[in-house]
């Protein structure tokens, strides 16, 4: 699903340059459910973002499901982000103005989805993170974890080929944290391919592999005995 | 581009700080207002101005004769000579696109004596022997009975047609004065028609003239062959300015003027004055668009700079529906219709408070009667819709910066700003 070959990238800062990814080599099979961990400055991030296509790599192969991704202008870009990646962020980032409906309803709006059949999906995802009844609900009528759900919902409304989480549980208690990674290993055992970045180790043994990145290199890359979060519910 | 959710999102936004919508909304309001305002009341004193031209043919000048002032073929000079009714077939010979020449004799004038008299009633009127053209060059409507014809001239009929202004002095109000006869120092002429000048150039005056044969006239005021002077127009597209020296070269070289001689023929070019009041009213225009245009470009840079500020407020959430797959174009398009629509709302408003204003001008001018030099401020629906277009193009152009912005940040940037 995801290969990568020899990714390097490196930031500027000020005159001197910041390597932050030195050389990653790294496959995704389909149905994978991968942790990426690493302490702050590891390049973890920037990893996401490159495969999220948010951010270009300097050099080296990256090819999502078969395409190439390779010096995409913006529109390009938007389009396969669309089309291939769901984002699950931090800090939820749901546009406040809108209803939980609507911001499920967003990525759809941008494939240019009728209307109706919009509202129908983005209801249909909603009660699976089961958050129906709050709906019509604004973003800051919701507690933490109903808005992640509601993020996760948008992320599989467009019903992507990856999910990428970038820290899904960094913002939540421990309570919730167990309640979103349940939800997201569910979403997993229906076959979806879902990446994980996070600094917690309960978390990625939540997940069924985990890589870990260290000064920009792939320092351990190893399977799991998943732990289901079932039980901390 | 018009669907339901992209206008949602733009009064979502445009609604989330209202009073700053508002405040910048009265900018572009102010603007246009301004403007509107400006051109209307250029276009009341146009009206006002232009009234005093009534709808006499612009495109005229009249001429007359005057003692020469230099000696030439053996004549001396201060020699006075008169126009002969002949020189009107050599001016069609000879200067082409010459609509009308209407030579005109005259009686009466400016303090005249009484000079018509019906009955017992006695008046000083200008009376005008004419060519049935006349009637193109000095518009009257005629509000009963008929014109001159040339039947009349042809047949030296002693007619006369004479105005509202003669008839109210000599006849009782409800008598007919068709068929009537006056007496015009001493000749009998028969009334066969009345006319009403609506110009007010003339004023009081213009009602005041009557107008009989140019043949009856020469005939019965024993003015033989001579023309006193001469209103001449020109076809629609070429201008009188142009041909009038001509005109004048060809009436020197006829009376044996010396070609020199400036006084000898006297003219007043109508459509030179015209002009000029024309190209004044022009400047007025160009005057009024540019100072409402320079208010309303303070307003249309106010939406930009609201747009800017709206834009790097949003940055986080650009970023978000980057991420999600919204293409640049789509948010530029966002950005620039936003606002286009704040500077178009907020233009309509402006324009319906000028046409308010404007509206209330009228009314006031309607209840206090006619003030000099100003009448009827509008403006031409053609002035709202280039008003409208205005907006339409400065609300592109304060969105275009904000709207290029939004996608010059990169989503990863934009998703980081908190």
């Amino acid at each position: 699903m995801i290969e990568i070959k020899d990714l390097h990238k490196s930031y500027k800062m000020g005159s001197n340059s910041l390597h932050v990814l030195k050389g990653i080599n790294f496959k995704v099979e389909e149905g994978e459910l991968v942790a990426i961990m690493g302490s702050s400055g590891s390049g973890k991030s920037t990893l996401l973002n490159i495969l999220g296509m948010l951010d270009g790599a300097d050099s080296g192969e990256y090819t999502l499901d078969g395409v190439p991704i390779k010096n995409l202008s913006e529109t390009k870009a938007a389009q396969y982000r669309n089309k291939f990646l769901g984002f699950i962020f931090q800090s939820f980032n749901l546009i406040n103005y809108k209803s939980a409906a609507e911001n499920v309803a967003l990525p759809l709006y941008y494939q240019k989805v009728p209307r109706k059949e919009r509202q129908e999906k983005a209801m249909k995802y909603l009660e699976r993170v089961g958050l129906k009844p709050w709906a019509g609900h604004l973003p800051s009528e919701l507690s933490g974890g109903q808005k992640q759900r509601v993020a996760i919902a948008r992320a599989m409304a467009a019903e992507p080929k990856v999910l990428l989480a970038d820290e899904p549980t960094g913002a939540l208690d421990s309570k919730t944290s167990y309640e979103v990674m349940d939800l997201i290993q569910k979403i997993n055992d229906e076959g979806n391919t879902i990446l994980v970045v996070t600094h917690e180790e309960d978390i990625a043994h939540m997940c069924k592999r985990i890589v870990h990145l260290k000064d920009g290199v792939i320092v351990e890359d190893k399977k799991v005995e998943q732990v289901r979060a079932e039980q901390y519910v | 581009m018009f669907n339901k959710d992209r206008w949602r999102e733009i009064i979502e936004v445009l609604t989330t700080n209202v009073w700053r919508t508002i405040f910048t909304a009265f900018g572009v309001c102010w603007g246009i207002f301004i403007l509107i305002v400006l051109l209307a009341a250029g276009k009341g004193l146009e009206n006002g101005i232009k009234q005093d031209f009534g709808n006499i043919a612009t495109n005229t000048m009249f001429m007359w004769t005057r003692a020469t002032t230099k000696g030439y073929e053996g004549l001396p000079k201060g020699r006075s000579f008169e126009f002969k009714i002949s020189d009107v077939q050599a001016l069609r010979d000879n200067v082409p696109n010459l609509r009308f020449i209407s030579p005109r004799n005259q009686l009466g004038g400016f303090g005249g004596n009484n000079n018509v008299v019906r009955g017992i009633r006695t008046g000083a009127y200008n009376v005008y022997g004419d060519y049935p053209e006349i009637i193109n060059q000095d518009p009257m409507a005629v509000t009963s009975g008929r014109f001159l014809n040339y039947n009349d001239i042809r047949e030296k009929r002693k007619v006369a047609v004479i105005g509202l202004g003669v008839k109210n002095d000599l006849y009782d109000k409800e008598e007919d004065a068709l068929g009537t006869y006056i007496k015009i120092q001493g000749v009998n002429f028969m009334v066969i028609g009345t006319y009403k000048k609506n110009n007010s150039g003339g004023g009081e005056e213009g009602q005041k003239e009557i107008f009989v044969p140019f043949t009856s006239f020469s005939q019965a005021f024993n003015r033989g062959e001579n023309v006193g002077w001469m209103a001449i127009t020109a076809n629609d597209g070429s201008s009188i300015s142009q041909l009038k020296e001509k005109i004048v070269d060809v009436m020197k070289k006829r009376h044996k003027v010396h070609p020199e001689d400036t006084r000898a023929v006297g003219y007043f070019d109508l459509y030179e004055q015209y002009n000029r009041v024309e190209s004044l009213f022009g400047a007025l225009k160009a005057v009024a668009y540019i100072v409402g245009i320079m208010v309303l470009l303070s307003g249309i840079i106010g939406v930009s700079n609201i747009m800017l500020i709206v834009v790097k407020e949003r940055t986080k959430e650009i970023g978000i529906r980057r991420a999600l797959g919204e293409q640049p174009w789509s948010i530029k398009k966002q950005i620039l219709m936003e606002s286009i629509f704040l500077t178009l709302i907020s233009g309509m408003v402006g324009i319906i408070f000028g046409s308010l204003v404007i509206f209330g001008i009228n009314s006031l001018l309607d209840s206090v009667g006619p003030v000099d030099m100003f009448m009827s401020p509008s403006v031409s629906i053609g002035v709202v819709t280039g008003a409208l277009t205005i907006l339409m193009v400065s609300g592109l152009l304060a969105g275009f910066i904000p709207a290029q912005s939004a996608i010059r940040v990169r989503p990863i940037e934009a998703l980081r700003t908190e």
